[in-house]
């Protein structure tokens, strides 16, 4: 299945997992009571299958994990956070389509 | 003539399309159900569903659209999630253009793009919204646990969402233009009753400011046009909600003055072929139900439009 490209990470990973890493990484900020961020979750298996070996995507519960969503000013979900070379490339919040995901991620690669 | 690749194209996937997408999955039309984003529509942010019948202990929105989108889905209902660019729907052959440049075509359109919250257009709202200005009590209520926060709006939705905030923050302000609520009976008893909740009168909200950590402050204009200041970290603005229309071709289709599609009572359009169903239908009751209601009433309009033709399919004597 595709989910097994997504990785889950909580706040003591966040740094070498997503800021040290060489690829670009999209982290999903979403949480279990959120409709819209289980709504998206398909769309993000779908794109980790997709972008598999260029960009490293990344889901993390903001329930489990407050520090990070508070470090980047986040009030809502979903947020996805699109880091390149440990530096925010751009975001998005609200369920969106595929092809607005798509675009973000381009920005990286 | 062009022969069109479907007997029907569903534009959106909330109970309107979804219940759409059913009966004529199960009534062996070729049909496809397009969606930009997920299936489920607006109630995937609705908390609680307390009045879809058959729900005896309620239901969350987002369970009830998962069974939805499950039971079309029991039909085969072919689905397709995609952003569509633009449509053309005056001919016998409707096409449906999408994001990607394929050309879709179909003899019959159902259209259940459904509606979005509708904006305050005010300064600093578009600036600081995810970092304080939300349109979704459901998804962002718990960041602002302890926190002072401010609802616009006095329907059900502003009170509701204004109920659902209490379990978080600590004081909720109810902002209201009007000096009374339009919310049902239930839910007024339930916010006035409820110690969290305060109410600002004939109010409007001028202004959102704040600083780069978000929200901060609101500035206040009551009735007698006195300006006040009211310090949240949260606004929630649920004033209404305005048609998803955009990708509607409005020059072939009559809408009423706020955009939403006309439809007679069999949920058509004034285009022969068309029809319209749930939130982006312009009437007075927006409920999940009707939504579900008019989707199955368009579908069977668009199967009495094919002239009830055999089905492309053979019969199928295995289930």
């Amino acid at each position: 299945m595709a989910s097994d490209n997504v990785m889950h990470i909580s706040d003591s990973e966040f740094d070498s997992k997503v800021i040290g890493n060489p690829l670009p990484c999209l982290v999903d900020f979403w949480a279990p009571w959120c409709g819209p961020c289980k709504a998206i979750g398909p769309v993000i298996d779908e794109l980790a299958a997709e972008f598999d070996g260029k960009v490293v995507i990344v889901k993390m519960n903001v329930d489990d994990n407050p520090a990070t969503p508070g470090k980047f000013g986040i009030r809502a979900i979903p947020t996805l956070i699109l880091f390149k070379g440990g530096e925010v490339v751009d975001q998005i919040t609200g369920a969106v389509g595929k092809s607005q995901l798509q675009d973000l991620i381009n920005k990286a690669i | 003539m062009q022969q069109a690749q479907y007997q029907l194209i569903i534009v959106g996937g909330g109970p309107a399309g979804l219940t759409a997408g059913l009966y004529a999955a199960r009534g062996r039309l070729k049909v496809l159900l397009i969606e930009k984003g997920a299936t489920g529509g607006q109630v995937l942010v609705t908390d609680w569903v307390d009045n879809y019948p058959g729900f005896v202990d309620g239901v969350t929105g987002f369970d009830l659209m998962d069974k939805m989108t499950a039971h079309a889905d029991r039909f085969g209902l072919e689905k397709k999630y995609a952003t569509i660019s633009s449509l053309d729907l005056k001919d016998n052959v409707k096409t449906v253009t999408l994001e990607n440049g394929e050309v879709l075509s179909a003899e019959t359109i159902i259209l259940c793009t459904g509606a979005k919250p509708r904006k305050l257009d005010i300064p600093g709202e578009f600036e600081f919204s995810g970092r304080g200005v939300s349109y979704c009590a459901t998804c962002d209520g718990p960041f602002y646990r302890n926190q002072e926060i401010a609802v616009v709006g006095g329907g059900n939705t502003a009170i509701q969402d204004a109920l659902h905030l209490t379990k978080f923050a600590s004081k909720v302000t109810v902002i209201h233009r009007r000096g009374e609520l339009r919310a049902t009976k239930i839910l007024q008893e339930k916010a006035f009753c409820n110690e969290k909740i305060d109410f600002l009168w004939n109010t409007q909200v001028k202004k959102i400011i704040g600083s780069k950590s978000g929200v901060e402050e609101l500035l206040l204009r009551h009735y007698n046009d006195d300006e006040s200041t009211l310090k949240v970290t949260g606004i929630f603005i649920l004033i209404g909600i305005v048609p998803n229309n955009e990708i509607l071709p409005l020059d072939q289709l009559e809408t009423d003055e706020t955009g939403f599609i006309v439809t007679d009572q069999e949920m058509a359009t004034t285009l022969p072929g068309v029809y319209a169903a749930g939130d982006l239908r312009s009437k007075r009751s927006r409920q999940i139900i009707n939504a579900a209601g008019e989707g199955a009433v368009a579908e069977l309009s668009a199967e009495h439009y094919l002239g009830n033709q055999a089905p492309d399919q053979p019969l199928n004597c295995s289930e």
